[in-house]
């Protein structure tokens, strides 16, 4: 009887509550609602076993994966490559995925307001891991441990580059023979 | 097409797959160097007396890991160059990459938290390609006739220094001490790229 009467009063304040905001507050309720969720996730703290289960695929999709981190300088200059290409091949089975190799202490303090600040559009998980000389060569052999470095591959192809880009055509070039037909 | 897209690559990928075929490896012999240290003088290694072993950390002033492995660094130092285990400590940055990397800045910093141990400046970034260094921090442990006995991390904790449970490098001086092989000999690290002199 009680939940019967609580879930009545809900729905009337929910509609009254929804109709009076109009179609375009409606859109921008669930707009607001929707970057929240995706700043939620965007700072997502993992660890490497979490990760690594993203770091292969069976699927079509072509990953490209950059280790980063808000206080690595060539990190932050290439980052706007990253999310062109993001927002260039949208249309396709492709994704980008931001790791950063922040301290878990700066998330909040750096990691967060830096995606806000930036507006960064592509997924950004926070590795939180000790021992990196266990879980950097499984990441790649050739790994030695410096940043940034990139990460590319589909289900039958990887290529591990521990460089930096100095401009989009550079990291372009780099996904062409995966995206060649 | 495709041939051309694969031949650009493989000119994109080239200078990556040197940088790993170049530096130290276990059992070759490291070179010695002149480098300027914060006090003006130049150093070698071979002015250092009586060391049994050189504990050469390619480290820089900015950094946040070489910042979050300073105090372990002095403390290394502290521990065991009365043990003839001396750290010796290089900035390979180019300041003009890096401002807070100059030798001024160097020099303030080994002063202000009163560097017990050498900090040169690989000014013209020959140092640090010949040992392979990639990255601040970046350890090679020498013997005294400066064979590399072991490369990499001086911990597995880089945020956390209490929470360090396996001490890579410490316990690399400890075997070197026993004159054995430390095991591993070679680590990874996470760290920031040497800033190099843009050409």
């Amino acid at each position: 009887m009680v939940k019967r009467v609580f879930g009545f009063l809900n729905r009337v304040l929910w509609h009254g509550f929804y109709h009076r905001m109009g179609t375009m507050n409606r859109n921008f309720f669930f707009t607001v609602l929707l970057l929240s969720a995706v700043q939620l996730s965007a700072q997502r703290v993992v660890s490497f076993d979490e990760l690594s289960v993203r770091l292969k695929t069976e699927s079509d999709t072509l990953y490209l994966v950059n280790f980063w981190a808000t206080w690595c300088a060539p990190c932050v200059a290439e980052l706007p490559y990253f999310e062109a290409l993001h927002e260039k091949y949208r249309d396709r089975p492709f994704k980008v995925l931001l790791v950063s190799l922040d301290y878990k202490s700066q998330v909040a303090k750096r990691v967060s307001p830096f995606i806000q600040a930036n507006h960064i559009q592509s997924e950004v998980v926070v590795l939180s891991e000790k021992d990196p000389n266990r879980w950097l060569p499984k990441v790649s052999e050739e790994w030695t441990g410096a940043i940034p470095a990139t990460l590319v591959f589909d289900k039958s192809r990887r290529v591990f580059l521990e460089q930096s880009f100095e401009s989009l055509r550079d990291l372009e070039l780099v996904l062409q023979p995966f995206l060649a037909p | 097409m495709k041939n051309v897209l694969l031949m650009l690559l493989a000119v994109v990928l080239l200078p990556a797959f040197s940088v790993l075929n170049t530096g130290y490896n276990i059992g070759d012999t490291a070179a010695d160097f002149r480098l300027k240290n914060v006090d003006g003088q130049l150093y070698s290694l071979s002015d250092i007396k009586d060391a049994k072993g050189y504990v050469v950390v390619f480290t820089c002033n900015v950094c946040p890991y070489a910042k979050g492995y300073e105090q372990r660094i002095i403390d290394l130092h502290k521990q065991y160059a009365p043990q003839g285990y001396p750290v010796v400590a290089i900035n390979p940055n180019d300041p003009a990459v890096q401002a807070g990397d100059s030798f001024e800045e160097m020099q303030k910093l080994a002063k202000a938290h009163s560097y017990p141990f050498l900090y040169l400046f690989d000014e013209k970034q020959e140092v640090y390609p010949l040992y392979g260094a990639t990255k601040t921090p970046h350890v090679f442990l020498l013997d005294k006739n400066r064979v590399v006995k072991y490369v990499g991390a001086i911990d597995d904790s880089p945020e956390d220094a209490a929470g360090a449970e396996v001490h890579y490098l410490a316990n690399a001086i400890e075997a070197l001490k026993m004159g054995k092989d430390p095991e591993p000999a070679v680590t990874r690290a996470i760290g920031c790229g040497i800033k190099k002199k843009k050409s």
